[in-house]
């Protein structure tokens, strides 16, 4: 897992029908500031630090549901340390 | 599965469970003509690989396929000693 | 598996229900060395049985099933966690040939 922000929401209105309802997530990485498209799973929204499941594994997250996913938002940072 | 050099052993006493009397050795991956390439990876030896030995590593997933590895917490497994490599 | 130092701990009230009680570790990747290799990355500390804490050197394994389960049930979206805490690292001495210049 990995250290992001939210900077953002995508829409698409054409997409793969088991990402219907799902809220896409623009998340900026902290590591390298790199940013990625990740599916929502705990209700994230703009400005908050979240953690960033990857890979394949990610798209557990929403079992028993489908998802083609290679990054899910999993967790909603409330504080680090350090910070 | 890649090619690597056997440079150092990993000693873990607090570890899950599943790792127990498993071997952990410290790999770094070599060229096909044993010149060391970047990196490393700490892969539980199945073989009996020694230091300095050159040896056949598998990652991910396919690595827990390996003898010994099955339904345990292991993503990179050591599954050959390499005799010789060549090149035609 | 790859070799980390703790380096923090991470407090997430909202999170994956797989992720309830168990500890999120900011681990930095290290090389066999001690030193500093990659960025950091977030790993969810393994059972009773390891309990890492900042400051403990562990070992990563980032493979999901082995994840998951080190954590709890299969099928859990976590791609790294603390399988062990090392006590030490033992390297080889490079090898007669290659310690001559």
């Amino acid at each position: 897992m990995y250290l992001g922000d939210v900077i953002g929401r995508v829409v698409a209105t054409a997409k793969d029908e088991t990402l219907v309802g799902r809220t896409l997530l623009l998340v900026r990485r902290r590591a390298d500031g790199r940013a990625v498209v990740a599916i929502d799973a705990v209700g994230a929204g703009a400005g908050e630090c979240v953690y960033v499941c990857r890979g394949r594994e990610s798209s557990f997250a929403f079992l028993p549901g489908r998802a083609p996913s290679d990054a899910t938002v999993v967790g909603i940072v409330d504080r680090m340390d350090p910070s | 599965m890649q090619l690597a050099r056997v440079i150092g052993t990993v000693v873990a006493t607090r570890k899950d469970a599943r790792l127990e009397g498993k071997k952990l050795l410290i790999c770094r991956p070599v060229d096909i003509d044993g010149g060391d390439e970047t990196g490393y990876v700490v892969a539980v030896d199945t073989v009996s690989a020694g230091y300095r030995e050159t040896v056949l590593v598998v990652q991910g997933s396919s690595a827990r396929m390996s003898s010994g590895c099955e339904d345990r917490p292991v993503d990179a497994a050591i599954v050959g000693i390499v005799d010789e490599v060549s090149k035609d | 598996m790859i070799l980390g130092r703790v380096v923090g701990t991470v407090v997430a009230t909202r999170k994956h229900a797989s992720h309830e009680g168990r500890k999120v570790l900011t681990v930095q990747p290290i090389d066999p060395e001690g030193a500093d290799a990659g960025h950091p990355v977030l790993a969810l500390d393994g059972g009773p049985g390891v309990d890492a804490g900042p400051g403990d050197r562990v070992l990563v394994v980032q493979e999901g099933w082995s994840a998951a389960t080190t954590v709890g049930p299969e099928g859990a979206p976590i791609d790294a966690a603390i399988v062990g805490v090392v006590d030490e690292i033992q390297l080889a001495e490079p090898a007669p040939e290659a310690a001559t210049p």
